[in-house]
């Protein structure tokens, strides 16, 4: 990096991350001039399974991944673009997160932050999307293990579903905004297979406040909740990484208690509204219609997330 | 066969598993002394987060207390499909167990999944595929993406599916499909006492590394995982 | 899958000395071109994977328009399209060879 780039007016940060494409997430998020790209699109690592389905490739096969600064600290760093096959894994966009990891666990001392986008398995590649996400799930669990942060960043077009779910729940930490849903099985996948009268996928305020950022911030399944700019997953990413603990049996055990918690206390509630009015929250109905900082401001008022127990 | 057959197979000298709604908990006496950990999930049983739950203390219990390998055999459904699931963050509870099995696999407690019936998805990913080694069963019917389904999305009818999947092993259903692209490293012969084959597990042990990207490769399941994981390890690692 | 390959004689080298960029994404009725300067100046390559089979002399008059409105001599362009109709192809063409215009990072 040239001393003309440090010295580059610092970009805008204010857009909407939702609306933002991947490339853009990391080139807004980090130092500007700083990101590096692993494998980039003028190599045509592309999908190898695609074409026979006759769909389209794209020449990253939906993830950017390399290194940059954040705040002028290294940082590996991996984004999926959710408007790409719903931001699903595939082989060989999943090798490149797990070849990714596996860097950062060798190297023992820089961070990875993952900008998660995704539905989850890409079905046209299905077994090697459900390996890559295995494959990534052991990555992550070993960087951990080696003393490496890895964050999630969550706000994107496809949420955060399927095995991109189970991914997000071995980071270190989350961030999430209000968009950023993040579950297993998707509305429409509960509804095919159990009926309209368990989930209605069509009624969004209820995907909203079962699956979506401010109930997984209130549950504890996010420690942080950003407004949907770049400028507010920059400051969570940062906040994060400064606080997380380290990994290992302790923290496996503070997750188990801390689950084991959530299950006594809120197994029996039928809805999100009866979860936050269990937690204390007077005027539980409103939140869906609070602005970020009104929330941000509850959510702390109402749950300070441990950065220990994940 | 059936889960009792497996067990009194694995466990000639003896075991303590007990099926409590299809989760799947106990010990059983290894030929070469010692005692494996048993966690699982049996008769198709969705994961849900109360199985998760379970499973995990049993892992965590027994990290702080035993010493051995840890089997985990399935015959599994999907995570389980619910709305009380998804409210309380099935994410995080399935997250866990897999955290669990691989945090005890690097330290020392080898995991060895046994898939003896169906798996699928999430339920998939947080028990038999959070291992080290995952044997297959002859009868195992693992299904990552059934074709019903995904001839709902792709539009294309089964037949042609079908017709597809004998090019590629990357997408239909099935153990073979499976171990072709590396998920499942070896299937075990029904014929042979399940403990012989256990014992030769255990003697001649990989170590902790995932190898499974380039085994997908070696059989030529999965040809570019390994090549690309590496290409990007190896540039990830020249840092300045 | 359909592929299709337009040369062109461009009137200028494209400016600036940006040597890759890439602008889009695959989706329906969407595109990513990826843009880079390999070619010798006066050449212009256009090629093209689409989904949607059929239209080659709708994207034959899109890139002659294009070449002749932003003359981007010396640059190679790819593109992957998921069904874009024609006025999107342009501007994300000209989004591109704006992006190749600016000077290298």
């Amino acid at each position: 990096m040239s001393a003309g780039q440090t010295a580059k007016a610092s970009p805008d940060r204010t857009g909407s991350w939702y609306e933002a494409s991947a490339r853009t997430r990391v080139r807004l998020l980090l130092d500007p001039g700083s990101f590096e790209e692993f494998i980039g699109p003028e190599q045509r690592e592309i999908s190898p399974h695609l074409k026979v389905f006759g769909l389209p490739e794209q020449f990253d096969d939906g993830i950017v991944v390399g290194r940059g600064l954040l705040d002028g600290a290294p940082v590996f760093v991996a984004a999926q673009e959710g408007r790409f096959m719903g931001g699903a894994f595939g082989e060989v966009h999943g090798a490149k997160l797990t070849g990714l990891l596996r860097a950062a666990r060798d190297l023992k001392s820089i961070s990875v932050l993952l900008l998660l986008d995704t539905g989850g398995v890409r079905l046209q590649e299905a077994n090697a999307g459900e390996l890559a996400i295995a494959e990534i799930m052991r990555a992550v669990i070993e960087a951990r293990t080696a003393g490496v942060k890895v964050v999630g960043l969550i706000g994107g077009r496809s949420g955060c579903y399927g095995g991109g779910g189970l991914i997000a729940g071995c980071c270190s930490a989350l961030a999430v905004s209000e968009q950023g849903r993040i579950a297993v099985s998707g509305p429409e996948v509960i509804e095919t297979n159990r009926g309209v009268e368990e989930f209605d996928s069509r009624d969004r305020a209820l995907v909203w406040r079962t699956m979506g950022g401010k109930h997984r911030r209130l549950l504890g399944g996010a420690e942080l909740f950003s407004d949907d700019t770049v400028q507010g997953f920059r400051d969570a990413a940062l906040d994060l990484l400064g606080s997380v603990a380290d990994f290992g049996l302790d923290t496996l055990k503070a997750e188990q208690a801390r689950l084991e918690d959530r299950l006594q206390r809120f197994g029996a509630c039928p809805d999100a509204i009866d979860i936050w009015t269990a937690e204390g929250i007077a005027d539980a109905a409103s939140v869906p219609a609070l602005p970020a900082d009104q929330f941000i401001a509850l959510a702390d008022q109402v749950r300070r997330t441990s950065r220990d127990a994940r | 066969m059936t889960l009792a057959d497996i067990l009194t197979s694995l466990f000639p000298g003896g075991h303590d598993v007990r099926n409590d709604d299809g989760v799947l908990s106990g010990s059983g006496a290894l030929r070469s002394g010692g005692r494996a950990l048993v966690v699982g999930i049996a008769d198709r049983t969705a994961v849900g987060i109360d199985e998760a739950i379970r499973l995990s203390r049993y892992v965590l219990d027994s990290i702080a207390s035993g010493s051995g390998p840890i089997l985990v055999i399935v015959d599994s459904d999907s995570q389980r499909m619910s709305k009380r699931d998804e409210l309380l963050g099935l994410n995080e509870f399935l997250a866990h167990l897999a955290k669990c099995l691989i945090y005890a696999d690097i330290h020392g407690r080898p995991a060895i999944g046994i898939l003896y019936g169906h798996s699928a998805a999430g339920g998939f990913l947080a028990t038999a595929l959070a291992t080290r080694v995952l044997v297959g069963l002859p009868g195992a019917d693992p299904v990552v993406m059934d074709l019903p389904s995904m001839s709902k999305v792709t539009k294309l009818s089964i037949d042609i599916l079908e017709e597809k999947a004998k090019s590629t092993p990357v997408f239909a259903p099935g153990l073979q499909n499976l171990a072709q692209t590396g998920a499942v490293h070896l299937t075990w012969d029904e014929a042979t006492p399940l403990a012989d084959q256990l014992e030769a597990l255990l003697d001649d042990l990989p170590d902790a590394r995932d190898r499974r990207d380039a085994l997908g490769k070696e059989r030529g399941g999965r040809l570019k995982a390994a090549d690309i994981a590496e290409r990007v390890h190896g540039l990830a690692l020249q840092t300045r | 899958m359909e592929d299709l390959s337009y040369r062109h004689i461009a009137r200028q080298r494209a400016g600036g000395t940006r040597k890759i960029a890439v602008i889009g994404v695959v989706a329906s009725g969407n595109l990513e071109v990826l843009a880079e300067r390999n070619l010798p100046d006066a050449e212009c390559l256009v090629e093209i994977k689409t989904a949607a089979e059929g239209f080659g002399e709708v994207w034959n008059a899109v890139i002659a328009d294009f070449v002749e409105r932003h003359s981007p001599g010396g640059v190679r362009f790819s593109i992957n399209d998921g069904g874009a109709r024609p006025d999107t192809v342009s501007l994300r063409l000209a989004q591109a060879a704006r992006l190749m215009q600016e000077d290298d990072q």
